[in-house]
């Protein structure tokens, strides 16, 4: 039997690894696939949380979770198409047009 | 064979997550983004979640990868000298650090909880997609409805955003025979 906290932790290193992905990256969709990464590290804490506490309400949380994260890659990609058009640059550093 | 199965697809997932953020090509960081996602769905098999590993696979791997790669292929990036902002390395010591400290008070907590009562035994009398249509049409059911109506508004703006702009007649009376 697998302890909790070796999801747990796998699940911790992962959300590390996109939080590093968004902090550093440049290219835009890059930043946008370690929010998924994220998104998905969570995931699994709740399903394993739901897994040893025997509750349902965890493998919900995870459904209602994979829905948002196909919002957030639908309106996200939107907008990089929008920037891109306008000024041919998917690099995060180059889109500063609010910064003042 | 449990924790050979959790030991290989915990090592996959972790590598194809560095990998994600490391590589260079931007189509190869959304292949080793669908390995995560495809061994992800094994980890979530394990856990006796069988319906949320093929909505995984379904819609993760199969409608927003896609999107993802669509969009990557749309662009045609060329792949650059410098994919990584200039001061990485202050964050990524700084990551590693974070990372150090939070696993260090995760295995110091106790993991208690209050236990319901979807043991895997009942779980399985009824079958898990059962269990989880009936939990989500119960219970959850206004979550759902929520859940669809924040869909619709996502994919009605997404498109909104992206449609080409038309230009006007008044701007260009010339280009109005071409559409």
């Amino acid at each position: 039997m697998i302890p909790l906290a070796a999801y747990v932790a796998v699940s911790a290193v992962l959300f590390m690894t996109g939080l590093i992905g968004v902090l550093i990256r440049r290219n835009f969709i890059i930043v946008l696939m370690s929010v998924e990464i994220m998104l998905n590290a969570a995931n699994i804490n709740l399903v394993a949380f739901s897994h040893y506490l025997n509750s349902m309400a965890g493998q919900m949380s995870a459904l209602f979770i994979i829905a948002v994260a196909a919002a957030e890659a639908a309106v996200g990609l939107a907008i990089i198409i929008v920037i891109f058009r306008g000024k041919m640059a998917t690099n995060v550093d180059q889109i500063n047009i609010l910064k003042w | 064979m449990m924790w050979f199965l959790f030991i290989y697809f915990a090592t996959v997932s972790v590598v194809a997550g560095v990998l994600t953020v490391s590589l260079r090509n931007a189509v190869h960081c959304a292949l080793a983004l669908l390995t995560l996602l495809l061994h992800m769905a094994g980890l979530f098999v394990m856990l006796n979640a069988e319906f949320l590993a093929m909505v995984q696979i379904i819609v993760y791997a199969g409608a927003i990868l896609i999107l993802y790669l669509f969009v990557l292929m749309l662009m045609n990036l060329k792949t650059e000298e410098q994919h990584l902002h200039k001061k990485h390395s202050y964050v990524l010591f700084a990551s590693l650090g974070l990372l150090g400290e939070l696993l260090i008070l995760l295995m110091l907590s106790p993991y208690g909880g209050t236990i319901g009562t979807a043991t895997p035994d009942v779980i399985l009398n009824t079958g898990p997609s059962h269990a989880v249509g009936i939990t989500m049409f119960s219970d959850y059911l206004l979550l759902f409805e929520i859940v669809g109506i924040f869909l619709l508004g996502a994919v009605i703006g997404a498109i909104v955003l992206a449609k080409t702009p038309v230009q006007t007649e008044t701007q260009q009376p010339a280009d109005s025979s071409t559409p």
